[in-house]
């Protein structure tokens, strides 16, 4: 099933939690939702369900316009950041809701019920705990039932919030890898949304890029990663190096001192330029853009972590750069640096 | 959020309010005070009090409660029996008694059911929508608590009697109101409107709408959502409720007495009576009567401990993320 979201717009009072939101997902894929918090992600599930409605906008599951129907009658999964487990039933009766409510004319009989529910617990692998209350339950256990429990309608398609924003790392990745497991195995049209980078580029096969309520780029990890359509993407997706600088007739000023990169067709004004951490090449005294006196360094696994005070204007900016571990870096050496690869932003104001 | 502080301690209020109608009489088996008192006073400062003093303390405590709250009802109980089991009963077998255990039956039944129902409602509306005049309606809610009963009683004789408002025009229909049981009705669930629906709000907000919009999302109508998710929910604050409704409903003085014309054998409720018979000196009848009043009271105070009992396990955040 495939969703569409077109033009949506949200406010709360003036303030608008969405603005303008244009979206399409298509049939089967896994979307990330990636966002700081307050970006509207969660404003935009809930829109999707029909737990909440647009001041102006469309929506459609499958071509068919949704905002004609309460989230009743529109059969989306929705697995809430805070599980909303049934705290009166058993694990059992949690995955069982949704098949009970159903109109007498199409509801299953108990025995095929049963069944239904046993199959689906099977699939999150949980069905040891079929008698339990959540209160009895890890929070990766109530998360997996709260899946099972949004599965068991059959939806049309799922929205999952912060799935797994409330566990600890550890389980966090293995319920990643189960997720996209699961998916592969299901196929049903999924937006998921999180606020960790790391957890969105390795699930989704497309990513969402969402701030203050604007949808900032959409494209594959791949993309978003390496060909960042904004600042705000730069600097949300992945750890970057940000340097105040200055584009003039195509060249690039570092506080006054010109930096032997080419603007790249980057407006005259103030700039901000954007550097990967391991995207900064080291070489001896005086041959990059960039000197600065290494700090500090530390060193895990096949890389080295330096702290780099950069010389020249105020001598006050401090960066952190990764660089591999065949040159040894020490503290208080003089090095270079020159930007492998680089964005170059307007400066916003 | 001045609504949230207005509800910091809705048991502590209400177990106040129902202890004015002389019903529910406060002992502090399970309540509030005593709770705290516990959780302030660490055990180090407990040992260091001298033995002495915490006897004196102890003792205090006892005695007030053995004449404040003991001694009262071992002199209703045994006033009642004074005259011999025979004549307890004989005095409830009269037909003023009958009529006046009837006329509260019927009016406790027909307020706290009334008051269950618009209770669910306004604890619904309060606790689960944002709408303009909530701070309003809560107020609203709260009235009957803060006026005396003697006042909410005159309202309604300003509303209904021959001088009021439509007294004129229920004359003229000859519908009886005021001095019937309709008035002594609509005069009692105003007393107790705020139990149930006190007792619900904190529950309902402190549980949110996120069940219910599982439930919803989960392709349930809006009477499933109620009644398989929120009512189980909130069912031990309802049960709550409605008890502490139902011993004011019946307990309640003031505000019957202003609008019931003391009809004898028709408009007097049990409390009623028991002050027409005291003051007519049948002493025997009337604290018979009071003994059930005082059973009653028994009765709701070990249900209420049971209740209360049930409420704090049920409040123990089972759904909380936060919390493996
Ligand atoms: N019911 C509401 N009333 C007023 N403002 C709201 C309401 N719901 C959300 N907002 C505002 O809308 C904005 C977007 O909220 P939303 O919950 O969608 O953020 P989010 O991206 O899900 O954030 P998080 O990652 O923290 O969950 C926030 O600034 C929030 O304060
Ligand atoms: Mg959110």
């Amino acid at each position: 099933m495939t969703i569409e979201v077109k033009n949506i717009v949200k406010r709360f009072g003036a303030f608008a939690a969405l603005d303008n939101v244009d979206l399409k997902v298509g049939k089967g894929e896994l979307l990330a939702l990636l966002g700081p918090s307050g970006s509207g992600k969660t404003t935009l599930l809930r829109i999707i369900a029909g737990l909440d409605w647009p001041d102006a906008g469309e929506v459609r599951i499958d071509g068919e316009d949704a905002l004609g129907h309460g989230a009743s009658e529109r059969h989306v999964g929705f697995v809430f950041q805070h599980y909303a487990l049934f705290r009166h039933m058993t694990v059992f009766e949690n995955v069982a809701f949704g098949l009970r409510v159903q109109p007498r004319a199409v509801r299953k009989d108990e025995a095929k019920i049963r069944a239904r529910v046993k199959e689906l617990l099977d699939l999150v692998q949980l069905d040891w705990l079929a008698n339990r209350y959540p209160s009895q339950l890890s929070g990766g256990q109530r998360q997996r039932i709260a899946l099972a429990r949004a599965l068991a309608i059959e939806p049309r398609i799922l929205l999952l919030d912060e799935p797994f924003g409330a566990l600890d790392a550890k389980v966090r990745k293995e319920l990643r890898q189960w997720l996209r497991s699961l998916h592969s195995e299901i196929h049903v049209t999924s937006i998921f949304v999180t606020h960790d980078q790391e957890e969105a580029l390795e699930v989704a096969n497309r990513v969402v890029v969402m701030d203050k309520g604007r949808i900032e780029q959409i494209g594959t990890p791949g993309d978003v990663y390496d060909n960042p359509a904004t600042a705000f993407v730069h600097g949300f997706i992945g750890e970057s190096i940000v340097l105040p600088v200055e584009v003039s007739g195509g060249s690039v000023r570092l506080a006054g001192r010109p930096l032997n990169i080419a603007a790249d067709g980057a407006a005259a004004g103030a700039s901000k330029l954007f550097v990967r951490r391991h995207d900064m090449q080291i070489g001896p005294a005086g041959t990059g853009s960039l000197e600065g006196a290494v700090r500090h360094v530390r060193s895990f696994g096949p890389i080295q972590r330096a702290e780099i005070a950069l010389s020249g204007g105020e001598g006050k900016t401090v960066i952190e750069i990764d660089a591999p571990r065949d040159r040894e870096l020490q503290a208080g050496e003089i090095i270079s640096l020159q930007p492998r690869r680089y964005r170059i932003f307007a400066a916003k104001e | 959020m001045s609504m949230q502080t207005n509800f910091v301690t809705p048991v502590a209020q209400l177990k106040a309010y129902a202890s004015t109608a002389g019903v529910a009489i406060a002992i502090p088996s399970h309540g509030e005070p005593g709770e705290r008192s516990r959780a302030v006073a660490s055990p180090r400062d407990l040992r260091t009090e001298p033995g002495p003093i915490r006897f004196v303390v102890i003792a205090l405590a006892v005695s007030f409660l053995t004449v404040f709250v003991v001694l009262p009802l071992v002199v209703v109980f045994a006033s009642a029996f004074s005259k011999g089991i025979s004549a307890y009963f004989a005095a409830l077998a009269e037909p003023e008694a009958l009529s006046a255990i009837k006329l509260t039956l019927l009016v406790a039944a027909i307020s706290v059911g009334l008051n269950l129902v618009f209770g669910v409602i306004a604890a619904w509306a309060i606790a689960k929508f944002d709408f303009r005049g909530k701070t309003f309606l809560i107020t609203l809610i709260d009235l009957p608590f803060s006026v005396s009963p003697v006042i909410s009683g005159l309202v309604f004789v300003l509303l209904f009697g021959a001088q009021g408002y439509w007294g004129s025009w229920l004359q003229a229909h000859n519908i009886h109101i005021l001095f019937a049981v309709p008035g002594i009705a609509l005069a009692t669930i105003f007393v107790t409107f705020p139990f149930v629906a006190r007792s619900l709000i904190p529950l309902m907000q402190e549980q949110g709408t996120q069940e219910e919009e599982a439930a919803i999302s989960l392709g349930a109508s809006g009477l499933q959502t109620f009644f398989r998710v929120t009512l189980p929910n909130i069912k031990w604050g309802l049960l709550y409720g409605v008890l502490l409704c139902n011993a004011r409903a019946m307990g309640e003085f003031g505000a019957v007495s202003v609008v019931s014309g003391h009809i004898r054998g028709e408009t007097n409720t049990m409390p009623l009576l028991v002050e027409i018979l005291y003051n007519e000196y049948q002493f025997v009848a009337s604290f018979a009567i009071a003994s059930l009043l005082a059973m009653l009271a028994l009765i709701t105070l070990v249900v209420k401990a049971v209740l209360e009992r049930r409420l704090d396990e049920g409040q123990i955040p089972r759904n909380d993320p936060g919390d493996h």
